[in-house]
Parts: structure tokens; sequence; C-alpha cells
């Protein structure tokens, strides 16, 4: 029978299950009469041929429309990351707050070298030890819309980014009190001193307040928002660029600002950058190869010689700030996952010691970072601690490690669960299957917890339970200084109503440290300064808290049309640019 | 007379109730659907640690996920969700922070224009190979069409994508390995088919997309054209003397394809939903690109409604396919009823 | 009614390997030469997934035989290759032939278990269907058709995403095992249970089934005697043509990033892994693994063509 024939040809053949479905429609084709099909072809034809002849038609004539070419200063930027909001309170993250440096303006800013310089403040003074500012703003400043840059801007601004819904509470200590002297003087009284307020300003970008009252946008846009609001979808500041068109998750047109305060002495002549989020590595760096974009970040550490192979694009590298790390739950009675029952081995420094000397960084550095990576002895990177190179690394001693083990009662080692991100730092995972291996060769038996970073940040952070036993993870001081991760990573996280430990997954601590810590945020001289945070990180090395691992390396690719000045924050800022 | 009427009428009432039938049972399939996908995805990850940063304090975090109502009752989330998707209001995506139903409006004519040129391929592809196969059973180039044919099959479809980046990109370095190339606009719609970035972007995204539905159209063809040559009908035209050509061409591939068409508009939806590895491989930007990193970021409202999106489709054309055949053919009506 | 029988028992289309026309002794001598090949490359590939332990150099998936500083060598041909690494090593110093040993084991047995439980789970739907029809009968055909709204790979990334939150969010390697044959069995169901319930149907109104209901024997005795023995030939056939869409949608779900993890890859995890190395000329990682899964995929197809044909002796 026919039918059975054309049933045949679809049983088993299908990759879903629809086959058996697909067979009864076709066995309802087949009982049609020869009459009835050879009636409905000629007018399928008809309307196919008429169909390709439309579609001829309209490719003439759109094709002459394509042939746009790109300005001779036209940038096109590719990021892993999308930009998502535009509101410059909403998301404290790298890629956003860069994007966003490149149209709004805090009143300090960072040059080349991440030197902090003046911004929309043409100088500070800082009073009675941190106590009081004075900050003397620059005159003839005007936002996109042409308002005028005041000292009521900076005191719309501070209150807008402390309120509800803000995701950068941090950036002005709450107890703040912003008051204007005059027009372009603020003052900054605060109830106890904070030399280093200032360090993260250059982030806290200045908005207009007149615009955002007459925008309904005074508030902040938080992260959570169901509507976006205007300040999400647009933007007025007082830099060096302006966005003109904006498509989240999709394009990003930003355009010269031709009445920037600074035009006349301004380094780029970029007229305009179009920014298209890539998120597959090998789409990023094709793009790259093929000149369709001129810079893309970050490059795969794997296509860096392929790129620098290639006619027309070259890799820019330098070391990040970004500290990568390994840390233990110090904390718990019993860790989570392991098979010690009724104690916690990582509160024996002795083991923690061996997990460190068990880390060949030297191999991980030249097999999986490719060499592009700078094994750290301290939580911090040298750029923001001149005193580093002071600092070593104990050896890696696989041998001397086992023989912790052993002295901590673990001669046959243990097993314990790792959890680590997939896709949030340069070969995060490739860096834990490393130390997976590394590992098992003293006994120890890492019961693999890898996963993309959504699942992974919902479960080791303060808001998911601090949900780990071994960790990775890297930081950037937000602030520049140690003092950030002093406060943030290595502080006790025992007071609940502080917040000081926050990002300390495994709950190391140390009472000392946290003094010396609290002493180095008013310390105003900076050697003695310098000489405390020494201490500090002595402290910590000595208790095996933490296993630095390395500062990762920045990547970006660049066509070789296209120079760019390459920020160790990881920031790209256009108004250094130059391109050919 | 009045009998020939009433069984019109009755012929006219039954097919009425059997449209009507067969699409509330699409609308109770769009339901199942839909509380399947939602109560699936409303526990697949937490959305609000994709939308703070590290070193958000815990409160600031409650907050947001109390204003995203993920700490409602599921039933009341499931309720705003479907009472919202009716409106055709599938709530703002969590990563872009954009209304879902325009992130998919806006990626639709990436994955549409790739369906469309997959179908295109397969379809012409495949009935040639399937008639020259037919007709010249025993020759070189049909044994090469089937063991094409048995590759399409077999192989995974994002190895046909991997390996062919690997020859016309990486080795050869004439096609591009990702995305649309220039596209034009057409009010809403972007297109790739007018430029000639957009052109060479779509053939291997076509290719790898089509390849299964190549290979079965081809062997659907050679088998109804076998099939068919094998009939009273043809042998009584060829006892006619009709030419061969007219007879291969004008009765023997016309009754092929009736069939054929039938499949490629079922298989449209299969496409469009198997378009999720090829838009993965090549980084296409439609919808199921969209889909796979919804996956990768707990993106709820885009997964829901993608999910719904693909039932609907498939529900659609199937319904239209019913339909069709029983205004078509009245005697199919009975066979219909049946469950399938 | 007969045709009816054969529509739900139909299986593959008479490909060109199927197609053992009568008159053509030539084609059907190297169709048969092509099955021999297949059937011993399906072997070898059983085998070597059997002894994957005893022959391959290396144990993959312990992390303590891995030496990082093994990575990224190129196969034992090229000029920078090194013993005992034939086809290379990964970014982890992993090497490829015993991963791929290893891999394979993976692959067959999600597969088999798979397959075996989609039999199983279709058998007795359909079975269930067919025998007490009515409400039950709709029910069954109605979540059949709510299921066929989506491919197979939907459906598994799915399951994937509800047992990774049902679970906590990570899944150990032996509960991804385990997912991935859930998700395999509730993606490739239907097709038995239509090809069993029409079976059912059809033997439901025979003669001798009424005759045998007339002597009292109990209805369900009646259909495991005379209704399974007739659907367990297209039951195989089906099994075998599933054992291959079932291995590529592992390969499918692992490349997608929803398998197997990194540590205990399977063929689709190295090519998801081997895929990133594309471009950076470390082509090995991802060609191999890629090889072994095709040639895998297409040896059992054809032995599925040519188990259909030996079970359906009417075809030719």
């Amino acid at each position: 029978m026919p039918l059975d024939r054309g049933l045949r040809a679809f049983y088993g053949t299908r990759p879903e299950g629809e086959a058996a479905f697909l067979a009864s429609k076709i066995a309802v084709s087949r009982n049609k009469s020869p009459a009835s099909q050879s009636r409905g072809l000629p007018a399928e034809n008809d309307r196919m041929l008429k169909r390709s002849l439309l579609l001829a038609a309209t490719a003439a004539a759109f094709l002459s429309a394509t042939a746009l070419g790109a300005g001779a200063a036209t940038v096109r930027y590719a990021n892993q990351g999308d930009l998502k909001s535009l509101d410059p309170y909403t998301l404290n993250e790298t890629t956003t707050n860069a994007h966003l440096g490149n149209v709004y303006e805090g009143l300090t800013s960072r040059g080349k070298d991440l030197a902090i310089g003046p911004g929309l403040a043409e100088r500070w003074e800082m009073l009675e030890g941190g106590k009081r500012w004075m900050f003397y703003l620059r005159k003839g400043v005007k936002f996109h819309n042409g308002n005028d840059f005041t000292a009521d801007d900076v005191l719309f601004s501070a209150d807008r980014v402390r309120a509800q819904g803000s995701n950068f509470l941090t950036r002005v200590p709450k107890d703040a009190k912003f008051t204007k002297v005059d027009d372009y003087t603020v003052e900054v009284t605060l109830p106890t001193p904070n030399p280093i307020m200032h360090y993260q300003w250059d982030t806290w970008y200045i908005m207009d307040k007149e615009w955002a009252e007459q925008n309904n946008a005074t508030a902040p846009t938080p992260a959570s928002a169901q509507t976006p609001g205007h300040a999400a979808l647009n933007t007025n500041g007082t830099g060096p660029f302006r966005i003109e068109s904006h498509q989240p998750g999709v394009r990003t047109v930003f355009k010269a600002n031709p009445t920037w305060w600074n035009d006349a002495k301004k380094e780029h002549n970029i007229t305009e950058v179009i920014f298209t989020p890539i998120g597959n590595d090998a789409t990023r760096v094709a793009a790259l190869l093929s000149g369709e974009v001129d810079i893309i970040e970050p490059v795969p550490i794997q296509d860096i010689a392929r790129i620098n192979a290639s006619p027309n694009a070259r890799t820019l590298t330098g070391p990040e700030v970004r500290t990568i790390f390994l840390s233990f739950d110090q904390v718990r009675d019993e860790l989570l996952s392991s098979n010690v029952k009724g104690k916690n081995p990582f509160k024996d420094k002795r083991v923690r010691e061996a997990f460190y000397k068990a880390i060949d960084i030297e191999t991980i550095k030249s097999r999986v970072m490719r060499n592009l990576a700078t094994p750290s002895a301290l939580m911090i990177a040298p750029e923001f601690f001149p005193l580093s190179k002071e600092f070593t690394r104990p050896k890696y001693d696989p041998d001397g490690a086992k023989k912790l083990l052993a002295e901590a009662g673990y001669p046959n080692g243990f097993e314990v669960g790792m959890n680590c991100p997939t896709d949030r730092y340069v070969n995060d995972g490739e860096i834990c299957q490393a130390a997976v291996g590394m590992l098992a060769r003293v006994g120890i038996k890492i019961n693999p917890i890898f996963e993309p970073k959504a699942q992974y940040f919902a479960k080791v952070l303060k808001a998911g339970g601090y949900q780990t036993s071994f960790y990775l993870l890297g930081w950037t001081p937000g602030t520049g200084d140690p003092h950030n991760v002093l406060y943030d990573i290595m502080g006790c996280r025992d007071n609940p109503q502080s917040t000081r430990g926050e990002s300390n997954l495994g709950g190391y601590c140390n009472k000392k440290l946290d003094e010396l810590t609290d002493k180095i945020l008013v310390e105003a001289d900076a050697s003695k300064r310098t000489g405390m945070i020494a201490e500090a990180f002595k402290i910590g090395n000595e208790d095996f808290g933490y296993i630095p691992l390395h500062q990762q390396a920045l990547a970006w690719g660049v066509s070789k049309k296209f120079s760019i000045p390459q920020r160790a924050d990881n920031e790209i800022l256009f108004y250094w640019a130059r391109k050919e | 007379m009045p009998l020939f009427k009433n069984a019109d009428a009755a012929r006219e009432t039954a097919m009425l109730a059997f449209t009507i039938r067969r699409a509330l049972q699409a609308l109770g399939v769009l339901l199942a659907v839909g509380i399947i996908a939602f109560a699936m995805f409303r526990f697949a990850g937490d959305p609000v640690n994709q939308i703070v940063s590290i070193d958000t304090p815990a409160a600031e975090r409650e907050e947001v996920r109390r204003s995203l109502g993920l700490d409602d009752p599921v039933p009341v989330q499931f309720g705003r969700y479907f009472l919202r998707a009716a409106q055709g209001n599938f709530g703002i995506s969590y990563q872009f922070r954009q209304p879902v139903a325009q992130l998919l409006i806006d990626r639709m004519p990436a994955t549409l224009e790739l369906a469309f040129c997959a179908t295109v391929f397969a379809l012409t592809f495949g009935i040639l190979m399937g008639v020259y196969s037919a007709l010249r059973r025993d020759s070189l180039l049909s044994k090469l069409f089937q063991a094409v044919s048995l590759v399409g099959i077999s192989l995974p479809t994002f190895l046909i994508g991997i390996l062919l980046i690997y020859l016309f990109s990486v080795t050869l370095g004439l096609l591009p390995s990702y995305g649309r190339g220039d596209t034009v606009r057409l009010g809403w719609w972007t297109s790739g088919l007018f430029t000639l970035s957009g052109l060479k972007a779509l053939i291997m995204p076509s290719i790898t997309l089509g390849l299964f539905q190549m290979t079965l159209i081809m062997r659907l063809v050679r088998a109804e054209m076998l099939e068919v040559l094998r009939s009273d009908y043809i042998r009584f035209a060829r006892a006619r003397g009709l030419k061969t050509r007219a007879i291969h061409f004008g009765h023997a591939l016309k009754n092929t394809l009736v069939p054929v068409i039938t499949i490629a508009g079922l298989q449209l939806g299969a496409i469009i939903a198997f378009a999720i590895i090829t838009e993965t491989v090549f980084q296409w930007p439609g919808m199921g690109l969209l889909f796979v990193q919804a996956v990768q970021n707990v993106d709820i409202p885009i997964m829901a409604a993608y999910l719904l999106l693909v039932a609907a489709i498939f529900v659609t054309i199937n319904l239209i396919v019913d339909i069709l055949y029983t205004v078509v053919d009245p005697r199919l009506r009975s066979t219909l009823r049946q469950p399938v | 009614m007969a045709d009816a029988r054969t529509t739900t028992l139909a299986a593959k289309p008479p490909g060109f390997l199927a197609r053992a026309l009568d008159s053509d002794v030539w084609a059907s001598f190297t169709r048969s030469k092509l099955t021999m090949a297949a059937a011993a490359v399906t072997i070898l590939f059983f085998a070597a997934a059997l002894l994957a332990g005893l022959v391959s150099p290396q144990d993959p998936f312990n992390p303590a035989e891995l030496e990082l500083i093994n990575s990224r060598l190129p196969p034992i041909w090229d000029a920078e290759g090194q013993r005992p690494f034939m086809l290379g090593t990964d970014d982890q110093g992993r090497d490829m032939l015993s991963a791929i040993l290893y891999g394979l084991r993976i692959s067959l047995l999600v597969g088999f278990m798979g397959v075996a439980f989609a039999a199983t789970l279709g058998i007795t739907l359909g079975l269930l269907a067919g025998y007490l029809g009515g409400v039950t009968d709709t029910l069954i055909m109605r979540i059949a058709d709510v299921q066929l709204t989506f491919p197979a790979i939907l459906i598994a990334l799915l399951v994937d995403g509800v047992a990774k939150s049902v679970l906590g969010g990570h899944l150990d390697p032996a509960t991804t095992l385990s997912v991935l044959v859930f998700s395999i069995g509730l993606s490739f169901w239907v097709q038995y249970a239509r090809t069993v319930r029409g079976s059912v149907l059809v033997e439901k109104n025979k003669d001798y089934v009424a005759a045998a209901r007339l002597i009292g024997l109990p209805a369900p005795v009646i259909m495991a005697r005379h209704v399974l023995p007739n659907v367990l030939g297209p039951v195989l056939v089906i099994a075998t043509i599933n054992l291959a869409l079932a291995i590529i949608t592992e390969a499918t779900l692992s490349f997608l990033g929803s398998g197997m993890p990194d540590t205990m890859p399977s063929l689709g995890t190295l090519i998801r892994i081997g895929n990133n190395y594309l471009f950076s000329g470390e082509w090995w990682i991802v060609a191999f693994p890629g090889i072994a899964l095709a040639l895998l995929v297409l040896a059992i197809n054809l032995v599925g063509d040519w188990l259909r044909d030996a079970l359906n002796p009417r075809l030719r």
C-alpha cells in the first residue's frame, strides 16, 4: 500500500517524537485524488513565481540603499557584556560604569594610570583629617541639553545616589552632609573622618537636577524596575560623548559632544561609537578579524596569538587589578559538602597551608593562562599597594602539603565540594579544574560544583547564606585602595549589624586585622598607613586564610587602525581613543 | 432533493463542530503548555542575582525580590503572568529591561528568514535530488545523494555547523562564521536578504538547519516517485503514448509534491524550534539564541514567552492543516475525528 | 484494518539501504557489505566503551592522573606530539583517546538507558491506552499531543532546568546521568505508545480475541499473549533508531552546556570544549570526538536500517 510507504519515510527518522503525527498527515494527503492535486499545483507554482519576482524587485530597490559606508572616525565596539541600564545609579558593574563614563562625569576622575585627578571639581580640600571637605566646581560646564552644571546638581546627585533603588549606596557615605556654599562650591561634612571618601567618586556620575525633575527621574531606577524610567533609556551628562540611540542588548550609538568643556584639549578624534554586545568568544574574535569591529573586550586568551598574527588587528594586554583567589569555609563546625564529619578541617591552619602549597601557580600561569597572568602573593594588585614586591608566595610543595595534611590528621586526604563560576573570570572553570587535579595529587578529592555565575553567586553570596566549603572568587577594590579588600573580603563577618566582611564568603576572621583596618581608614600619614596595610596583609598571609592566585590579564583586541590606552581597571574609555 | 439538502446541512454542522473542537483542543494544549512552562521556569534559578551586583546588601536584594513579585504564592504569580500574557504582555525581561514581546518581535525576522531560507534550501535540493535518484536509481550521483542523506540524518546539527565553520570560515575564510551581516530595515522587519554580507551570512546556517529536512524530503520524493511511477495511472499514461518527460514531470512529480509541501509546512514549526541549536552555533541573533541566553541568565519572562510562542506556532500550523484537509476532502472527516 | 496495523508498525523509509529491491542483486550485495561494516564499527565502539578502563592509557575522569603541563599537546604524528598521547590532549592534559573511549561509554550508557526507559514507558502507556480506551486513552493521547508540541531538545532542556532547581542548583555527575536518561526517555516515549496502542486497537477487534474472551481468558492475558509479540519487532526497530537519536540528543545537550560536566566529559562535552579552540589552531580537541560521534551514530543508523528490513520481510 502507498500509505505504508509514505509513513515509513518518517517513522523513526525524526529527532523529535512527532514522526507518527507527521505520518498521519501524510497518510491523509496520500488519500487525496490525483485530480484535486493537479488542480492545486499550478496555482502554487504561480504564486511562488510571483513571490520571487517581487523579491527580486524589492532586492533591486534596496541594494542601493545599503551601501552606507562607516564614517572615518566611527568606532565599532563589541563587548561580551551588554549595557543594561543607562541610569548611572542602577548597576555597579565595570562594563556599565565604563560605558557611562563616556557620557557622564564625576567630581573626580582617574587618569590612564588610575591616578585620581580633577573632574567636574577643579580642586578640593580635605580638612579636619577627613571630617570636612570643600569641593570647588569647574565653571562653564554644560550638560548635553545645554543646562549649566552647578552646585545644585551635585547636591541633587548626592541625594539621588543614596536614595532607595540605587546600587551605589556605598559611593557616598550615608551620613555625609552636602551644603552649597555658592553656585560653584560645595562643602561636605562627616561625623567621623574618612580620608578616602572621594576614592570612588570617579564613577559617581553627576546628573542634571533640572533634567531629572522635568522627566520625572529624580529617583534612581532600581535594577528591578518593571518599567524602565526616562533616565534608564536616556542620558544627559556633561561628558565627551552623548548617547544618540540605545537598544538594550542590541546596539547603542554614542556621538561626540562638541560642547564638551574640555573639547579644545580633547585627545580623541572619534565622532561616533557603535556598541554591540557579542557574548560568544569565537564570534567576537571573528568580528574583529573580519574588520567588522574596531575593538573587542575581552579576547579569549587562546585567540591572542591568532589575533596578533593577523594583518589588521592586535591585542592589548596587561595585568588587570582584579585578584583571583581561592578560600575556604572557616566558620561552620562541619562543612556543607565533605566526608569529614563532626569537624571542619579548614579550621586547622595546617590544612589551609597544605592547600596553598598544593597549588602549582606557575603551571596554571603557563598552561591555563598562557602566561597572561601575574601570580600574586597578596589579595590586592601591585598597582594599589607599593609594598607588594616585598611579599612572596610560599613555594609549590606537594610533598610538604601531604605532610601537613598527615600532621593535621588526614594522611589519606579528604573529600570536599568546590564552588566555581564558569563564565565570570578569565578561564575560571579551567583554573578550578586545574586546582582539582593538583589537589587530587596530594590526596584531596574535590567534588566540583562548577556553574554559570547566576547559579554560583546565588549560593555563595550572603543572600544565599554563604553556601560553600571551598570556592574561587575574583575581586577588584572599587576604591582602588587596600582598605576595601581588608574590610569587605578579609574582615570578620561576626557582627550582623556591620557591613564588614560582607563578601568574606568563607568567614575568615582575625580581630587584629580588623583593628588595623579601622586604623588604616583614618590614618592620614601615607607611609604610616602603608606600613599598617603591610602588617594587615602579613597577618592574613600567616593565617593562610586565602590562597591568592593571580591578577588576571586584561586582553583587548583592537584594529591596527585604532589606538586606545588600556587602563588596569578594564574600563574602555573612548576619550583617549584615536582612529585613523 | 430534501434528503440531499439535509445531508449537506448535516455535513456543514459536522464540519463546524469538528473545527470548533479542534480549536478548543488547540487552546487546551496552549493552556497546558503555559502551565508547564511557567511552573517549570518559575523555579529554575534566582533572577535577583542577575540584576544586582556582588556587593549589594541582603536587604537590597530582598527589596528587589519583593518588587519583582517573586515572593508571592506561585498560583498568584502564574495567574498574574497568564492574565498579562492574554493581553500580549509577557512582562519585562530581567536582562534587557525591555518588554519581552518587543524583544521577541525584534528577533523574529532573523529566525523567520533563517527558517524560510532553510526550508527553501531543503525543498529545492530535496526535490531535485529525490527526483533524480528516483529516475536514475543506480547512477553514481544517486548513490552520492543517498550518502549525503545518510549524513544528514546521522550527524548532529551542531556538528554540521562546526564542520562548515571549520571548512568555510577557519580554513578557507570564505564565509562569515557568525551573525547576520548587514541588514536592511523594512518597517519593523530587518532583512539580510538584500545585502551581500547578509546573504553570505545566511548560507551556512541555512544549510545546517535545512539539511535534515532536505534529507527527509529527498527520501520522501524518491519513495513517492517510485510508487507513483509503478501505479496504474502512470502505466495508463504510458500506454496512451505520452512522452516520458511529460509523464515524469507532468504527472509523477505533481502527485508527489502535495505530501512534500505538506511536510514542509508542518516542518516549519520544527525548524523554528530547532533553530535553537543552529542559532547557538552561528550566534544568529534570533529567537532561539535569545532563548538559550535566557536559559543561561534565568530570564523567566523570555523563557516562558518563547515556549508559549513555539507551542502556538505548532498548534496553529496543525490546526490549519487539519481544517484544510476537511475542507478539501470530506471523506477524511471520519478519519480525523478519531484520535490520531 | 490490516492497513492500519502496518501503519502503526511502520518503521523507517526504504532509504537507499532499505530499497533492497528484488531484482537488484548488485545493490543488495553492496548493501550487505555496508551493513557488515556498520555492524563491525558498532561492535568495535561497544567493545571499546566496555573495555575503556583496560585499554585507555589514562583515566580521564581521575583528576590526579591529569598533568596540566601536558595540556594542549597535538596528536602523535605532529612534531610536537608526545607519547603516550596518540590523539593529543585537551586543555587540562586529558588524553583525547582515553577521553573519547570514556566519553563513548557515557554516550552509550545514556543512550541505552534512555531508550529502555522510553520503551518501557511508551509500551506501558500504549497498552493502557489501547486496552482501556475511553478517558484513559484520551488522556494519554492528549498528553502525547502536548508533548509533540516540543522537540526533544526543548523538553530535555526543560527537564534539566527543573531538575537543577529541585535538586538545589548543581547536579553531581551521577544525577546528571539520571537526568539525561530521564529527559531522553520522556522525549521519545510517544512513538512506542502510538505503535503499541495501534496494535492493541487492531487486535482487540479480532475474532480470536472475542473467542478468547468467550472462553473466559482475562483481557490482560490476551493482550500480553497476542499483542506484545506482534509489536516487539517494530519496537526493536524504533529502539535501534532511537538509540542513535538518544546519543545525538545527549551530545547536543552536553554541547549546549546542559549535560555532562567538563570533569567527566561525554562526547558532546568534549566537542563543546574543543569548539572554544577551533579558531586557535588546536583542532584535535574538537575533531576526534566529533568523528567518533558521527561514526557511532552513522553505524547504529545503518544497523537499524538493516534490522528494519530483516524484521519486515514484506518490504522486499
